[in-house]
């Protein structure tokens, strides 16, 4: 198949679907490439390095299209782009079909199957072709980029000849790939770092990746598993006493990055205008949902914009565009892992296999049908939460309490155990003769320092223990000596096979004990 | 020479043996401990020949000297992986002795009671001291001697089969004959009948019924254990050569035999405790052979095994700065452990922690795993044990799970409804990544889905252990 990617033309757009790298991939499928002229400039990749690595450079995007069976792309296509789609012709880019209803069905007149980049599900097989998830990686590292570069203060506390300055303070809202790419992004700068999410399973994530879990007192907990592992929407209650604690944290906050988005909706408002007031001069708000209207009540989308008490508000919505060499790294690997998918027979042919939930789920239209919602995956994306018992933490009299008894138990179960034991010995003496009594106490006071001694064994050395037990068992061959002087030929004959059979084991044994010792060495 | 000197001598054979196993409880105090061992059988077997009681010991000696040969190029040439086979082995051939000398002790108390008194005054040896014996010690003799036969039978029929299923010359499935455990019961039944009838009469017949009961209880009680429950099995048959060793000590009157019999079939009992308290189940279900019934629907595991290659697992590797690798029996099935040895060092080359743990009942044999990294020179301060390691899970890089499943199933924490639920595993899922070298995606053991193999930060690395291994190494910079 011949695989093409023209040049975005979105207005500061600088990412493109292909790179060289991906293309030597993507011809190792048995694909071909095409690129547009230019359409990597702006993320750095040359005309020249696409032909050095085997692509065909292709004058007009019109060409492109005509001569390409699979459109790569990152933006969804406009409306005369999709005009040019034929039949049989698969666009592969970004679509989010459920705000574009009329480009789906203009799309699914012209014939051509759509790949939607945004709609692979969230399992962990799909991961490696999840975009939405590279790029918000991209926009978090950005955004405290961003947010730095417009920060007139270090981000890490330094104690300098000139004076001590003192660390900066993240708040991130919203913990899903782009809030812990920030969170890394952050910590790693050196400022305190806060993060803040729905979902309480998220707190381990955000504590891994070395910031603090701001704790909400509330008593409704939402499973993100339920929700293929997006946040919810929550209750005016929830929502409450969430405001309620971010207004307490705004005073001292130097950075917000808010990242909170609910799948099919407009952004939530977490960040209110006395919020905003309440911060300090010089503060940095940066809004990752800004093209959703924002998280904060004051973000304008695209726009960079300075409140009258001096905190900057960055509202931009093209992050991963502003790292265009990276983001078309990663999604141009998104779309050739795709591409992997669509032709398991890595002979260039492509199989539109709907049966696999992957392929399924990003396909938005096929065979001149529109194929959007698609049907829930087969696979769960996420174990579901199983509650989780609290460990009851004891008082410490409680502890004592739970000692004293145990320490009471044990001594029951210790004398309970001497007594009965003493008492059948004592039986024992009762009937068996004195003779038999002497061999007895031999018995068992043997069998009391074995247990006294065998405890002590160390682990490792289970192996060994068994193989020298083994060769002192052999001791059985004391009554075969003592009976092979008999005078009756089948005794000596029994006892001969018994000294040999015991002599066998006890060099065998030794032998063995002693090789597999030899070996355990110290470092 | 006379009786005291005998006697003395076994007092120290018998401290000797004493401190040999107690020397056990470190690597290097092991080395001494095992010629405190060697030194009393020898001071055992030679103030036994010389003492009363011995005859024919030129046969004697050439026999032991014979047997020892044998036994010396078996130890030489086995391999490490093959010690569980070689310890049943000889466990059987505890067993057998055992049998042998029981029935000897039976046919010179038949000879010696049929003695005139004048006879009796005149008997030489063992019969001697039979002579002596008044009719309730003779009674007493009979039991002992009785129980000496039957744990010795058991023990030697167990022991072949044992072996067999560890050499792979039996089916390591779990096989049991129709009527199951009603079988067993009934051949223990006819042994206590053989009992009372052998009390009363001192015939032959009973004695060798009993010994055919035995003989079945053995194979038949081995037979109906799965592969992975072997541990047990061989400490619990170790536990019953002392015993039988015991009980044929009370029967010839030997003090050192009843006290090495109790020495081992202690040991054994605690080794049996340990294996099956590892495995969060009584010596009862594992003995009866066979996973209990499980009380509800196993939980469902959501996700899928994500196959990865060698390039990602050197990759991730080489960015670890911790690595705990997890060993089980698919190690010594493929007979990897040198291979590992190998990357272990290869890592510790470059300064990375890496670091072995190791579940009690890891492999065929308690220890199995620590004798074949040892073997591999894979030092033993860096072979941990599961109560040791588990905490570090969570601050580990990299953990590594080589041919081991049930032993890290987080079902048995997660699940209450598992089989395994309890037993204690290794929290490898704990750790930031893991990997399982496995051969192919079937279940182990015991036939339970291991949710680990599902987890988000688990990669399943198919393949044959060794090859797998070997594949990596070249790619570690």
């Amino acid at each position: 198949m011949k695989i093409g990617a023209p040049k975005e033309i979105f207005e500061g757009e600088n990412r493109v679907a292909m790179t060289p790298d991906s293309a030597l991939q993507l011809q190792k499928l048995g694909h071909e490439c095409f690129i547009e002229t230019g359409a990597g400039a702006k993320a750095g990749f040359s005309d020249a390095a696409y032909e050095a690595a085997g692509v065909k450079v292709v004058k007009t995007a019109a060409a492109l299209f005509k001569e390409v069976d699979v459109v790569a792309k990152v933006r969804p296509p406009t409306e005369a782009e999709t005009k040019r789609l034929g039949a049989g012709q698969t666009l592969i880019s970004f679509f989010y079909p459920a705000q574009n209803k009329e480009l789906l069905e203009l799309a699914n007149k012209q014939g051509a199957t759509v790949i939607a980049m945004d709609m692979v599900p969230r399992i962990s097989r799909a991961q490696k072709m999840d975009a939405l998830s590279s790029m918000a990686n991209i926009a978090g590292y950005r955004a405290v980029i961003e947010a730095g570069n417009n920060f007139g203060r270090f981000f890490t506390g330094q104690v300098t000849a000139a004076g001590k300055v003192p660390p900066a303070k993240v708040l991130i809202i919203g913990a899903g790939v782009a809030g812990l790419a920030a969170i890394g992004t952050s910590t790693s700068l050196g400022a305190i770092t806060y993060a803040f999410d729905v979902r309480p399973e998220v707190a381990e994530q955000i504590e891994s990746m070395g910031a603090e879990f701001v704790y909400l007192d509330f008593a409704e907990q939402t499973d993100g598993a339920a929700t293929g592992g997006y946040a919810a929407p929550s209750s005016p209650e929830f929502r409450e006493a969430q405001l309620k604690k971010f207004r307490e944290l705004a005073p001292e906050m130097d950075i917000v990055i808010s990242t909170a988005l609910i799948p099919g909706r407009d952004a939530p408002v977490l960040w209110t205008k006395d919020m905003v007031e309440a911060m300090k001069p010089g503060s940095v708000i940066v809004d990752l949902a800004a093209e959703r209207g924002g998280n904060c009540e004051l973000t304008v989308k695209d726009e960079k914009i300075v409140t009258p008490n001096g905190v900057t508000i960055v509202g931009y919505t093209d992050f991963p565009s502003r790292m265009a060499a990276q983001a078309s790294t990663l999604y141009s690997t998104n779309v050739r892992h795709m591409m992997t998918d669509l032709t398991p027979a890595k002979d260039g042919v492509v199989n539109q296999n709907m049966d696999d939930d992957v392929i399924r789920g990003a396909t938005v239209t096929h065979a001149g049908a529109v194929t959007f919602p698609p049907p829930p995956p087969k696979i769960q994306a996420i174990a579901a939460q199983k509650p989780k018992e609290k460990p009851k933490e004891l008082t410490p009299e409680e502890r004592r309490a739970a000692e004293v008894a145990a320490f009471k138990a044990q001594t029951r179960s210790q004398v309970t155990l001497l007594g009965v034991g003493g008492a059948l010995i004592l039986l024992a003496g009762l009937f068996a003769p004195a003779s038999f009594m002497q061999h007895f106490i031999v018995f068992v006071l043997s069998v009391f320092v074995g247990f006294q001694v065998i405890w002590n064994v160390s682990h490792s050395l289970h192996t060994p223990l068994m193989a020298v037990t083994n060769a002192i068992s052999s001791i059985i061959i004391l009554g075969a000596l003592l009976q092979i002087g008999s005078g009756s030929f089948l005794v000596i004959l029994l006892a001969a096979l018994s000294v040999f059979m015991a002599g066998i084991n006890i060099f065998g044994g030794f032998m063995v004990t002693r090789r597999m010792l030899a070996m355990f060495q110290k470092s | 020479m006379d009786y005291g000197f005998t006697t003395a001598a076994y007092v120290v054979a018998a401290v000797l043996f004493i401190l040999s196993l107690g020397g056990l409880s470190g690597q290097e105090s092991a080395k001494r401990a095992v010629w405190y061992g060697i030194v009393g059988m020898a001071l055992a077997v030679l103030a036994t020949l010389a003492g009363p009681g011995a005859g024919l010991w030129p046969l004697s000696v050439l026999l032991v000297l014979g047997g020892g040969v044998i036994g010396w190029i078996v130890a030489q040439r086995v391999q490490m992986t093959e010690m569980p086979q070689l310890v049943a082995a000889m466990h059987s051939l505890v067993g057998l002795a055992a049998v042998f000398v029981g029935f000897n002790a039976h046919f010179e108390l038949g000879r010696v009671l049929a003695m005139d008194t004048a006879a009796r005054e005149a008997a030489t040896g063992f019969a001697a001291v039979l002579a002596h014996k008044s009719p309730v010690e003779v009674n007493i003799l009979r039991i002992e001697l009785f129980l000496g036969v039957f744990i010795g039978a058991v023990t030697f029929t167990g022991s072949v089969i044992a072996f067999g299923k560890l050499a792979g010359k039996v089916t390591s499935k779990a096989e049991k004959l129709p009527g199951g455990h009603m079988l067993n019961a009934g051949a223990a039944a006819l042994s206590a009948i053989c009992l009372i009838w052998y009390f009363n009469s001192g015939g032959f017949l009973p004695l060798i019924l009993m010994t055919l009961a035995a003989l079945f209880i053995g194979y038949h009680l081995i037979m109906g254990i799965g592969g992975a429950d072997m541990p047990v099995v061989v400490s619990m048959l170790n536990s019953y050569s002392g015993w039988a060793a015991a009980a044929i000590g009370f029967s010839l009157s030997n003090d050192l035999l009843i006290v090495v019999g109790a020495l081992v079939g202690s040991s054994g009992a605690i080794l049996s405790y340990i294996m099956c308290k590892a495995m969060n189940r009584s010596f009862v279900s594992v003995i009866l052979g066979g996973f209990g019934n499980t009380t509800g629907p196993a939980m469902e595991i959501a996700g899928e095994q994500i196959a990865i290659d060698a390039e990602g697992v050197a990759a991730a590797l080489n960015d670890a700065d911790s690595v705990i690798i997890v060993p089980g029996y698919g190690m010594a099935v493929a007979q990897a452990q040198q291979s590992v040895a190998e990357l272990t060092r290869k890592l510790r080359a470059r300064g990375k922690e890496v670091r072995f743990g190791i579940h009690p009942v890891a492999g065929r044999l308690p220890g199995h795993m620590n004798v074949l990294l040892a073997e591999a020179k894979v030092p033993y301060d860096i072979v941990l044990e599961m109560d040791e390691i588990n905490d570090d899970f969570p601050s580990t890089d990299v953990a590594i799970v080589i041919g081991s499943n049930d032993i890290v199933n987080p079902a048995a924490q997660e699940d209450p409804n598992s089989p395994i639920a309890g037993m204690p595993v290794l929290e490898v899922w704990k750790a930031k990544q893991v990997f399982v070298s496995k051969r192919g995606q079937g279940t182990g053991y015991s036939g339970i889905e291991n949710p680990l193999f599902y987890k988000e930060n688990t990669r399943m690395f198919y393949g044959d252990a060794k090859k797998s291994v070997d594949s990596l190494l070249p790619m570690l910079d």
